[in-house]
Formats: structure tokens, sequence, C-alpha cells
């Protein structure tokens, strides 16, 4: 038989955190292998082309296109301004004339006299790259990447939504278990990361937003909430990019489920420190998860770092229950049996046996289990 | 490796799919070609591993090991890993193929100049290679220039197609289209030091201009013109021509891809591709019109075949729906379709908030499977929903071009329309076949079949039938070395007969009890009543002469009104269907209660 490979959220307080922060086009880097640099720090930058703008010159002047070329006041390759007449035509003994002015500033890239078209692209503009963690540069690629590394503690969440943001990770007075209302909020949340308990209420997370804090990592949500969050109902899991006042991070699932013990612990091992977070989500193979990583000032320490789960799933094994009727629960494997299982529904299907902190055992799918490191 | 057909006795074919990559082992015995043993391992494809050898080997050795034969080599020498058979034919294999959909398959935008006719022609040439589009564009699509510009720049296309103009027209309109493309200078998905590229099959006049203009920014290739007159369609160049581009540049930068095209003598097929081959080939060989769905994790495909209006021809159209799937997508049938439309076909009631978060949580978690009952009910409700509106997006881009040839000059550019008709028609459907792990892989037949029926709302009397295991793909590119191989397969492995489904059409306000009775084989087996769902299972699962009398004129079971419909059908599994609901299916306000009914009547619920 195959493997078993169950993949699972990453969770350690030891991990050694590498970020390769990759230009989307070739650039400058601003950065030198064993630089140390701060979240926030650029470090590298690019042009990206101006908008080319297309200017229907024969159309705006009524003219056949193969006639266009007479009337041009540029030529391909000069630079022009907002405004600027790109062509003009007389006519009535020179009484009335037409012209075609440039709507952007830029440089005239082509001219095509079957279309009697001009093409006019503007200047190109600069964009930066930050280190997004605070960490040691280990590697460059010139004008293209920089690698930063850090060490310290990294968690996945299951999904997010929000990009690259910085703060001071602080505790919520909800614990693990408790709903996020506006009262577990701390009276100061500016440039704050809140950790904790499970399915906020819009309230709170407007009331978080409002008073600056700038992610909040909680257990669950539902979906009516995260709907009213981000202002549209997400279809598929690709996100990121949305535009909302702090990125939120859910570590466990969509409904009322408390925050992961695992998870909670670590996170709060580490309160009070500068912390980087990222909600980008995209479920698809070798998903791309949310995740909260903390550096240590200190850089890395004698302590071995943990390795990070490598997905094999075994007797023993520390697992989420990730499907009703046991969602949210954890449980450890006792059994892997090799053959096929009638379940419930009658599917046929690989299963394993778990037994619950309570003693009770079950058996679930595979397919229905994540690991948890332990 | 061999690839001659007559030295073929093993071969071992994988599908690279987006979340699971299928090793298949097909085996010649005396009596005929089998599929004899199947692996799978979750792909690779994407990071951490980024490799798609590593999954296809984990694929390789599950085979290896469930069947006893030695598939990998053990000195690990060699181009390939695999052993080759030798003296021993029970061990070793003779030929590895494979088709791929991984890293969201091939991704195409496509441009043209009128909405309806070249571009939907240039659509439907990209979707039969195999191809998702990612956009449309065309002249008249009504966006501004900049717009346009705006759209295309972010896409990061594997491959552009343009078209645009019958051949001899104007060449005004194309040459826009490429300075908007030119304009926009999408970026290709892999290799961002390659040019991006560039198929045109438009205007013959324009072909020059064209390519000189998208040369600044594009490798372009020119082939003959997808509409060269706009009563004909000729999609073969440009399909060939994508086919190309997909192994030159898409597969041999994907990753780990080139080193698994160099285990193959044969090129790599996109999944699709390789689908709508063995569709169309049955329903050539079988002579009927044929719907196919395959139903997966992030979208779902349909392929048809249906005769044309001149019913001489049949003609393939095959398209695909991005974002409705199973579990990357569910969320997006949920938002597409809506919650109400999903409850409406479950037996149980349950709350609109409930079903939201655990349609949600299955997007987070795509790989769990359901556990319990209700949880199973709901996924198959969603596949209803993805079914319906994968279908209607078919039906419209399924279209037929006719028509006598009529002059225009050039500023009836944007005006021309061909004599442009709707091919599916369902009451003329003969066979419905549905693939992917919902349908396939669903715990009851019945439950299959009654996705398809509810689903697809299906008309008259079809045959239904799902892919077993969901080998379509692998069946697809073994037809291209072994065609009879490949052809036995599929009919004795592959398809699985569920039955046949009756569905009258009648109008609204029809006041009966009985819309129809039905016999097979002269023996009479019951009627179908107004309004309900029933199962008439005989003890034979092969074939059966059936008989369907329509009880009133205004009742068709697909002969036309009052017409009786005879028919030789396969029984299989389910045996007859018959649904006296009316079409389109509106469900009545009690859904639940009415929902348990229909399941209790074939067997699904006590």
């Amino acid at each position: 038989m195959g493997k078993a490979f169950t993949p699972g959220l990453k969770v350690s307080s030891s991990a050694i955190v590498r970020k390769c922060r990759e230009l989307p086009l070739a650039g400058e880097t601003l950065v030198s292998v064993g630089d140390i640099v701060k979240a926030n720090q650029q470090i590298a930058r690019t042009l990206l082309q101006g908008e080319l703008r297309l200017i229907r010159v024969a159309e705006q002047l009524g003219l056949p296109a193969t006639d266009v070329g007479d009337s041009l006041k540029v030529r391909v390759g000069d630079d022009v301004t907002q405004g600027q007449v790109l062509a003009e035509v007389s006519g009535f003994w020179g009484l009335l004339r037409s012209t075609v002015s440039s709507p952007i500033t830029g440089k005239v890239e082509f001219f095509s006299d079957t279309t009697g078209h001009i093409g006019v692209r503007a200047a190109p503009r600069t964009v930066s790259l930050s280190a997004y963690l605070s960490g040691e540069v280990v590697e460059v690629v010139a004008g293209r990447s920089a690698t930063v590394q850090a060490f310290g503690t990294y968690a996945q969440g299951i999904f997010g939504v929000g990009g690259e943001r910085n703060g001071k990770l602080e505790m919520l007075s909800s614990g693990a278990k408790g709903r996020v209302d506006v009262d577990s909020l701390p009276t100061s949340c500016e440039g704050k990361v809140l950790v904790g308990g499970h399915s906020p209420t819009i309230k709170a997370l407007q009331k978080a937003s409002s008073l600056g804090a700038v992610g909040l990592v909680t257990g669950s949500i539902d979906d009516a909430t995260l709907r009213e969050f981000v202002g549209h109902d997400i279809g598929v899991a690709i996100t990121g990019d949305e535009s909302v006042p702090l990125t939120l991070i859910v570590t466990e699932g969509f409904g009322s489920i408390p925050m992961g013990e695992r998870i909670f612990e670590v996170l709060r091992a580490v309160n009070g420190q500068q912390c980087s977070l990222n909600g980008a989500t995209q479920v698809r193979a070798g998903a791309v998860r949310p995740e909260i990583i903390v550096p240590q000032p200190g850089g890395m320490s004698a302590e071995t770092p943990q390795a990070v789960a490598d997905g094999a799933l075994e007797v023993g094994s520390h697992v989420r229950m990730i499907r009703v009727p046991y969602f949210g629960k954890q449980a450890h494997v006792t059994e892997l049996p090799s053959a096929l299982a009638k379940i419930e529904t009658g599917a046929w299907t690989r299963v394993l046996r778990a037994k619950f902190e309570d003693g009770s055992e079950v058996i679930v799918p595979r397919a229905n289990v994540e690991l948890v490191q332990r | 490796m061999r690839i001659k057909p007559e030295d073929l006795k093993t071969v071992l074919v994988t599908d690279c799919g987006s979340t699971t990559t299928k090793a298949l082992l097909f085996e010649k015995r005396p009596d005929r070609w089998h599929q004899t043993f199947r692996g799978e391992a979750p792909t690779t494809v994407e990071a951490p591993v980024a490799d798609v050898t590593v999954c296809a080997t984990n694929a390789f050795t599950e085979v290896q090991e469930l069947s006893g034969r030695t598939i990998l080599s053990a000195s690990g020498e060699g181009t390939t890993p695999f052993e080759i058979t030798d003296s021993d034919p029970s061990q070793g294999i003779d030929l590895y193929l494979s088709t791929s959909s991984a890293g969201g398959g091939l991704q195409m935008l496509v441009a043209g100049v009128v909405r309806n006719i070249t571009t939907e022609s240039a659509e439907r040439a990209a979707l039969g290679a195999g191809a998702i589009v990612m956009e449309a564009v065309s002249a008249d699509d009504g966006r501004e220039d900049h717009e346009r510009i705006e759209r295309i720049r972010h896409l990061k296309p594997d491959i552009v197609l343009v078209t645009g103009g019958i051949d001899g027209g104007s060449t005004l309109h194309v040459v826009e289209v490429a300075e908007i493309l030119v304009a926009a200078a999408p970026r290709p998905r892999f290799g961002d030091t390659l040019k991006l590229p560039v198929i045109y099959a438009g205007n013959a006049n324009a072909a020059k201009e064209v390519e000189e203009i998208l040369s600044r920014i594009a490798q372009v290739v020119v082939v003959p013109n997808v509409r060269p007159t706009l009563e004909q369609e000729n999609l073969g160049p440009a399909r060939e021509a994508i086919h190309e581009f997909f192994l030159s540049h898409v597969m041999s930068h994907s990753p780990g891809y080139g080193k698994l095209m160099s285990w193959s003598p044969k090129p790599i097929i996109a999944t699709p591709a390789a689908v709508g081959d063995v569709v169309e080939e049955y329903a050539e060989r079988s002579r009927q019109n044929v719907l196919c769905v395959d139903i997966g994790g992030a979208t779902t495909d349909v392929f048809s075949v249906f005769t044309d209006r001149s019913g001489d021809r049949r003609l393939f159209n095959r398209t695909v729906s991005a974002n409705l799937g199973m579990s990357y997508s569910i969320a997006n049938v949920l938002v597409e379709a809506g919650a109400d439309l999903i409850r409406r076909w479950l037996p149980f009631e349950i709350e609109e908030s409930t079903v939201r978060d655990l349609l949600r949580n299955k997007m987070i978690r795509p790989t769990s499977i359901p556990q319990t009952v209700e949880d199973l009910w709901l996924e198959q409700a969603v596949c209803r929903e993805a079914l319906r509106l994968s279908l209607k997006h078919h039906r419209s881009l399924a279209v037929g071009v006719a028509g006598g040839q009529k002059e225009r000059g050039i500023a009836d550019v944007f005006r021309q329309s061909s004599d442009r008709y709707e091919l599916v028609d369902l009451m003329k459907l003969d066979v419905v076949i549905g693939s992917g792990g919902v349908l396939s892989h669903a715990p009851s037949r019945m439950q299959a079949a009654l996705m398809m029926l509810e689903g697809f709302g299906l008309e008259g009397v079809t045959q239904l039938a799902v892919d077993s295991i969901f080998m379509m793909p692998h069946l697809g590119v073994l037809a291209s070395v072994h065609p009879e191989g490949a052809v036995e397969i599929f009919e004795h492995d592959c398809l699985v007969h569920l039955g046949c489904a009756v569905v009258p059409v009648y109008p609204p306000l029809l006041k009966v009890d009985a819309l129809a009775s039905l016999s097979i084989d002269g023996i009479e087996i019951g009627k179908i009543e107004i309004g309900n769902v029933k199962c008439f299972n005989t003890s034979s699962k092969g074939d059966g002469a059936l008989k369907v009398v329509p009880l009133h004129r205004k009742v068709n079971v697909g002969a036309g009104p009052g017409e009786p419909f005879e028919r030789t059908i396969r029984l299989g599994e389910c045996g007859v269907i018959v649904d006296g609901r009316n079409r389109p299916l509106l469900m009545p306000a009690e859904t639940a209660l009415a929902q348990r009914r229909v399941y209790q009547n074939l067997g699904l619920l006590e």
C-alpha cells in the first residue's frame, strides 16, 4: 500500500520560516545576503509598464484610416503630454479645424494606417516589495527576488481574507472557547493582531477595525458574518486581495467552532510580540493557507527547530476531525485498517479508528481527518 | 516501449488531475482488453513538492502493490522508471500514456470580432481542444477599449486564439483586435521570459498585418480561419495548433512534466480533449445523440454530440463551467444557485445558514467526504444544481450554424448573423453519461440516476449511464494507440448502464391522473402518474423493447404529442425510472416532503 498521506495545518513554536519575495517583473533588489531587515522595509522594486491608450484618430476626425498619416502632428517614439494635439485637419479654407488630443502623458508607441489608431503609453510606475517578515536575507537573485529567513513561531489557519500585515499580537479576553463580541476586544487595538475565541460578531469585527486592529485570528466564522464583512459572497476560495480593514484568519472552519487548543497555546506564548500575517488562501493541491509568523528577536535558538509536518499518518497520530458528525473534535489514531470499509453513507472507503479524549472510539474516513502537530 | 497495437498487452495510463492522479492498468486477456487495477495519489504539481512525477510514481506504486506486477524498475536505471515487459508477460508494462489537467488545465483567452460568430467559433475551438476559456473578447462586446485592455492585461493565459472576419471580408476590425491585445500585452502563465503563444485563425487577408502587429509581444502561428464563411465553421486547424502549443509551451513548463513526457513515446493529452475523443467516437459508432458530464472538484465539463438540423451530421461540442464543481468550487455553486435552489432537492428540512456553513467547510477542506447520509444528500443536491447550471451554459454555446449566403456590406459587419440554433434538444437525447466522483462513486446507482434526471431536467426517453471509475480520459489517450482496445474497455468496464428515464412533457394545466402507459417486451409494466416519480425494476438487466403510449393527445414522450414511442433500451441496474413531474421542474412549496416521497419511491429512503 502507498504511504498514507494526510495534510495538516502547520503549528510550531520553533520553526525556520523562509519567504521568497519575488518581483512580478525583473527590477532592482535593494538588499544583500546577510542583511537584517524589518518586516515593513523595502527590499526590491520594479517598474511596471504604463497603460496603453488607443486613440481612434480616424473616427474622431472623420477620415479614412489611410488618410490619417497626413494629419499627424507627432511621430512614433515622441513624448507627448496630456492635451497635446496628436492630429489635426483643416477644412473650409482653413477656417474650421478639427483636432485629436492625447488623453494622457506618455510616449507614442504606434500608429496604424489600417485602423487609423494611435497608441500612447503612459510612463511606467514603481512597484515596491517589502520584506513582510523581520529576519535575515539569506538569498538574493539580483533583480528578481530576495529570500528572508526568520526563526520563531509559525502557524497556519484554514481560511483567511485580507493580505499581508504586521502588528503586535494580543490575546483576546474570550480565551479559545468564547465567542468574540464587542466586549472581548481590548480597549486599545491600534496596530494589534487580536487572537482567540470564535465566531466573531459583525459588530466586533467592525469595532476592531475602527479601533485600528490590523488582524484577527480566531477559531471560526459563520458564512453570513463573513459575507457582511467582505461585502460579497466568496465563491471560490482564492483570497487575499479583499479590500478589508483587517486581515481575518480562521483556524478551524465555518460555523461556531472554538479555536484549537494547540494553536491557541502556541500563539499565547508569544503574546505581545510583533508578528506578520497574511490571509491569502488558495484551496488547491499544494494549497496556500493563511499564516501567522512571530519571529524571535534573538534569531535562531540553540533548540532544534521542529520538523514541519510531513503528512504521514500513523497509529498514535493526533488528528482533528474535519467533517460532520465529529467536526472540530480531536482524537488519537488507534488503528489504520488497510482494507476498504463501508461507512454510514454506503460508500466504501479507507478508514481509521480514532479515540477521543473521553475514551470513546469511532471509525471515520481517512479523508476526514487532518494531522495536528504536537 | 512498444506502440504498435499488435505488440501491446499491458498499458499503464495516468490522468494527472488537479486534485488526484489516477493510474489505471489495462491488460489484454484471451477474451478481450480489460481494465484491471487502479492506484491513485494526491497530485503534487504545486508547492511544496512541485513535481508531477512524484504523484505519478506514488500512483504507479499503488498499482504495483495491488496487482503484484512489477511496474517500476528496481534498478532505477534507464530513461523511464518502468520495468518493460520482456520474456515474462506477467511482469512489467509495454507502454505508458498520460493525460493531464493538473495546475488548472489549459487556460486560454479568445478574441474575435462578432460575439455570436467569430468569437463563439474561437471559443468552441478552444473548448474542443480541452481548454478553459478565461475570457472571450469581442469587438462588439459593448466594452470600451480601455476596459478590454485592463481586463486582458491582468490575465495570464497559456495561449491566445485570435479570430475575426470571414475570408475576403473587412480586415479593419480584426486588426483592431490585435492592437488591443498588444496594448494589453498579457504575459504567459509559465516561463515569463517566453513570448506569449498566439494563434491567429481569422480572415486570411489580414493574417500578414495581424502577425506583424502581434509579433511585438507574442510568438504567432497563423492557421486557416475558424469561420471562412458565415455558414462554415472550420475548427480543426486551430485545435491542432492549440494542442501543439499545449505540449511545447504549457506542459513542458509545468513542474515535472518535462520528465513525465520523456517517460512516454506519445504526447500527453489535455484531459477534457481525451474525454471528448471518447464521447465523439461513442456517439459516432452507436449513432446516438449523447450528453456526457464530468463533474470534478473545480470545474464541470459538458460534452454533447447531437445531429444538426439537416440530420446529416453529428456535431460535437464541449463546454467547461470553470467554477462549478464539487469541492474547490462547491461554494460557487452555492453563490450561483442560491441556498434555496439547493435545499429544494433535500428530503429533509435544514436551515439556510447550516447549508452555507457546511458547504463552506467543504470548500476549505475539499478532499473530505460525506460521512452521514444527510451530508451525502446535501452534496448530491449541490450536484443537481451544478448539472443544471453547466447544462444551461452548454446549451448557450452548443449551437449549429446554417443558412444561405447573404450579401453584406462592410457597414454590416456587426449586424451579421448566421442562422444560429440550439443543438441540444433533451427530447432527442438518447444517452446521458455521468462522470466524476459524485456520480461515479455515488453509494447507490439510483442516487446517480436521480441526480442526472433532476439536475439536467431530462425529457422523453433517455438511457442513463455512469463512468464506473472515471476512466474516460485514460481511454481517450489509449484510443490514440489502440482504438479497438479502448472501445472494448469502454463498453465492458467503463460504462455502467443505470437504466432508462421516461419523462412525459405536457401542458401545465392538463388534468389527468395517468400520463402514459409502459410496456417492456410487450408486457405492460405500469403507468406514469402525473406528478409522481417511480421505478419499475425488472429482473432483466439487459436489453428490452420499451413502448410508451401517451394516454392523452397532448402528452409527449419523445415522438411528438400523443404519439407512442418505441425503442430498445438497456434496463441496467435501476430499470425504468418514470417521472410524471412536468418540465421545467417546479418544486412545490413543501419541497422536503415532496422529495421525501421521491426518495421513498425510488428506494433511497424508508
